[in-house]
């Protein structure tokens, strides 16, 4: 970067406000204080985390979502001056002996589903927060410019300044703070950098980019917190960045109750992933894309808008591919030190070939499973250099790869069926493959025109537009119209599972795999058979994999590697990864000085989403009747589906549902299939409420609140009209 | 390339050279503090295991700041400014042979100093050189 550029970029500044604050040291896991700036009238302050915050709400997601709850009202929309992003960090985020410490875990009224979002991201932010001082940022109001953020841990200052002349997209913006933030080379990794880009302006799918820097690649790289459009907000609040500058990072800056037990735990996880990975799941080779395949092969990858569960041209993008011909440097590479998983891959070098950075070599970040799965099967594009391409676009240009995808397969399949027509999408052959049409999109999101545009709006808009404007059928669109609460579903095909359609389903911030990925125990073992099994796995997982959330953890070091001592467990809790809870239970222990038993795991994550589903109740949404899910998500809407796995459907018409298939017509079995299919999801969500504490409507019980120790008043007052 | 080498067949089991080395870098004498361990022979006709660092800089490329760097003289060293404590280059060690301890931010490990070869009575030890 030309010195003379950061020059030009830093003249044109303006200070709106510089406040200061104490520097000091963080008290086994807490700093006990969180960060506010209202961007409205660039107030800054310092607010307490008081001991009952702590009790009630742990960490990270917890205080995000009680910070959010105090700031908004029931009727706040998502681009109310009130409503705040929120960055949390959770007492573990920032140790560096355990794999997967280092995430930031946002929350925010989302402009695709106006209730609460969460997403958690790597990248240094959030372990620079808290080593900052801070517990938690929460940005309030909108700034009436284009404003960048800087926080400044190494002398304790915060800066609003107003920034005309930056860049808006990622990979440019990224770089370009810092250069300008960092003292010298070896600073640069001192340095993170919260961006989006010039799609967040247009797009409700905005998402953020959370960077740091990569040594050996001597590049600014970037994480994502995808899901729900907080990128949107963000530029909804005109802000370009938000900027931390760190000291140097040392392992005991938690100052930590009890190390011997934090080193206890990373070694032995780092040992068992030096050991297994590449015989398990090659993450450190091939990172999250080594499930491209088996998804493929297990009848699981979400194909041309979820109809199919894979294709015989999915080979083209298996990780091999990617591996051999694009990833480059061949050596573990994580988003936060001490995580030995490393599944952080990237391709350099990368020449691209469309948009307004064509012919330039850039860093491809990925590809993700999800990024893979989404671009490439969901839209029946396989083609390795498209799903690069594609990747970086949505990365630069701030786009949630999982909501572009599966938005854009449901455009496709609308325009297949002559729902949509080349004159509606402005000359644009939106079908099945065709790669070119998707590129072409995916710039008129960034510029914020055509047809782009209406897709970047997400599927629970499109499908009204759709209806309303061009007639299409209200049934077939809410079939085949992949989101539910209004967030497009990630990249797994949940058709034949039933306890992964509830696992979708029953989410607090919508269909995201990260609360419960239940397919292989349910569809593929067969070790959760019953109602009650599967209600309890649907108790267990999403209270299990919040816990991460208030901690600052990434789930992946859980079970993405599987312990020898897996093999001494039955079925059911070897789905646990018992070795690894215990690792949990001693790291927490190690961090706070608090021994924590699983059980006391499960009931702080309780807590936290109990608030959460009531925080939805509280914004108009959180009751049964929108937990309801697409068909598509349940099973066969059309014919080509359904004769596509035929012999399975035929199967399960004679054996489970007890009526003989011989002789009827496909549409018939298809009737049949889908009144026995919404049945099973109806019991089961009786069963997964009650097992969970709720009514039939879905409203936790206020003796459920008290057996918790949730029954605080402001709660109570939402759900006791509602018992 | 300069790197400790050891006969463990004259190996004694005395200590005296993680005392040593303990010493000169941490001002103590505790072997758990040693650049190098031995580990006794559980029967009389084993000989003491003594684990050493064979300067094969595998642990350099596991390090996520860079902070391990191989000299001229072939000897692997941490920069401790740079360490971030993560104990990853402690679990792909081959030979055991990086070593932390709870009190201490950064792992530790053997420069080939040569201060244990002066202090071994029985010759157990040595540097070699090529």
């Amino acid at each position: 970067m030309e010195n003379e550029t950061i020059q030009k970029l830093k003249e044109a500044r303006t200070l709106l406000a510089e406040w200061t604050y104490e520097l000091q040291t963080i008290n086994r896991g807490y700093c006990n204080r969180t960060l506010y700036i209202n961007i409205s009238d660039n107030q800054i302050e310092s607010k307490p985390v008081t001991p009952e915050m702590k009790e009630k709400f742990v960490g990270g997601r917890g205080f995000g979502l009680y910070l959010l709850w105090n700031a908004v009202k029931s009727t706040t929309k998502w681009n109310d001056p009130e409503n705040e992003i929120v960055i949390g960090t959770g007492p573990i985020c920032g140790i560096t002996q355990y794999p997967g410490s280092g995430k930031s875990l946002l929350v925010s009224i989302s402009p695709l589903t106006d209730i609460v979002i969460d997403s958690n991201v790597g990248g240094y932010f959030g372990p620079y927060l808290k080593f900052s001082g801070w517990d938690a940022l929460e940005i309030q109001g909108k700034a009436a410019n284009d404003i960048i953020i800087f926080i400044d841990g190494t002398t304790g200052k915060v800066r609003i300044e107003q920034a005309p002349l930056e860049p808006i997209d990622t990979h440019l913006l990224a770089e370009q703070l810092t250069e300008m933030y960092a003292d010298d080379e070896k600073d640069k990794r001192n340095i993170s950098v919260v961006s989006t880009g010039r799609a967040a302006n247009h797009v409700r799918m905005g998402m953020l980019n959370f960077s740091f820097y990569d040594p050996r690649r001597k590049k600014t790289r970037v994480k994502q917190a995808g899901r729900g459009g907080i990128g949107r907000v963000f530029r909804d609040k005109k802000i370009k960045a938000i900027v931390i500058k760190n000291k140097e990072t040392k392992g005991n800056l938690n100052n930590p109750a009890n190390k011997t037990l934090i080193n206890k735990a990373g070694l032995r996880l780092h040992r068992e992933i030096q050991q297994l990975d590449n015989k398990q799941n090659r993450m450190r080779q091939v990172g999250t894309a080594n499930i491209i395949e088996i998804m493929d092969q297990y009848d699981l990858l979400p194909t041309h808008n979820f109809k199919f569960g894979g294709h015989p041209d999915a080979k083209k993008i298996y990780s091999n591919v990617f591996r051999d011909n694009y990833l480059t440097q061949g050596l573990p590479d994580g988003c936060w030190y001490g995580c030995s998983m490393a599944c952080s891959k990237a391709a350099d070098n990368f020449e691209l070939k469309t948009g307004p950075y064509a012919g330039q070599k850039v860093t491809v970040d990925g590809p993700e499973y999800e990024n893979a799965a989404g671009l490439g099967a969901n839209l029946g594009c396989f083609d390795p250099q498209f799903v690069l391409e594609a990747n970086f676009y949505c990365d630069t240009y701030g786009i949630d790869i999982i909501s572009f995808a599966t938005s854009t397969a449901f455009a496709m399949e609308c325009y297949e069926k002559g729902i949509l027509n080349s004159e509606i999408t402005g000359g644009i052959e939106l079908k099945f493959g065709n790669s070119a049409a998707v590129l072409q999109i995916l710039h008129q999101m960034a510029r914020g025109e055509g047809f782009g545009v209406i897709i970047g709006q997400g599927i629970h808009r499109m499908k009204k537009i759709f209806i309303e404007k061009y007639g299409a059928d209200h049934n077939f669109v809410n079939d085949i119209g992949m989101e539910q609460k209004g967030l497009e579903y990630s990249e797994y095909q949940s058709k034949e599972s039933l306890a992964q359609q509830g696992g979708y389903g029953f989410t607090n911030k919508g269909p995201q795999h990260d609360e419960a990925w239940l397919i292989f125990m349910d569809q593929v073992n067969n070790q959760i058979p019953t109602f009650e099994d599967k209600a309890e796995a649907l108790h267990y997982f999403p209270m299990f994999r919040t816990w991460f959330g208030l901690m600052g953890l990434c789930k992946l070091p859980w079970n993405d590697i599987t312990p020898a001592s897996n093999k001494n467990y039955p079925p059911s809790e070897a789905a646990k990864v018992p070795e690894h809870v215990e690792n949990y239970c001693w790291v927490y222990e190690g961090v706070t000085g608090e021994k924590l038993t699983p059980e006391k795991l499960i009931l702080q994550s309780e807590r936290v989403y109990n608030f959460q589903k009531i925080f939805n109740i509280r914004l108009g949404k959180g009751l049964r009747e929108h937990d309801a899910v697409p068909y598509r998500a349940m099973g066969p809407v059309t014919e080509e589906e359904y004769l596509s796995r035929e012999e399975r459907y035929d199967k399960q018409m004679k054996e489970l549902i007890g009526v003989d298939p011989t002789g009827k017509t496909v549409v018939e079995k298809i009737a049949i299939t889908r009144k026995y299919r919404m049945e099973q999801y109806e019991k089961l969500m009786d069963a997964v409420y009650q097992r969970r504490g709720w009514n039939k409507n879905g409203v936790p019980t206020i003796e459920h609140l008290k057996k918790i120790g949730m029954d605080l008043p402001e709660l109570i007052k939402v759900v006791k009209p509602l018992q | 390339m300069r790197v400790l080498a050891k006969i463990e067949e004259n190996c004694v089991a005395c200590h005296s050279c993680e005392e040593a080395c303990s010493n000169l870098y941490f001002k103590e004498k505790n072997p758990l503090k040693a650049a190098l361990r031995i580990i006794e022979a559980q029967n009389d006709t084993d000989p003491h295991h003594i684990v050493t660092c064979t300067q094969c800089g595998q642990c350099i490329n596991a390090c996520p700041t860079l902070a391990i760097s191989q000299a001229k003289n072939g000897v692997v060293r941490i920069n401790k400014k740079m360490c971030v404590g993560c104990l990853i280059c402690v679990s792909v060690c081959p030979e055991n042979a990086m070593f932390f301890h709870d009190d201490e931010q950064e792992p530790f490990k053997c420069v080939a100093c040569g201060v244990c070869v002066k202090n071994c009575p029985t010759e157990a030890l040595y540097i070699k050189t090529d």
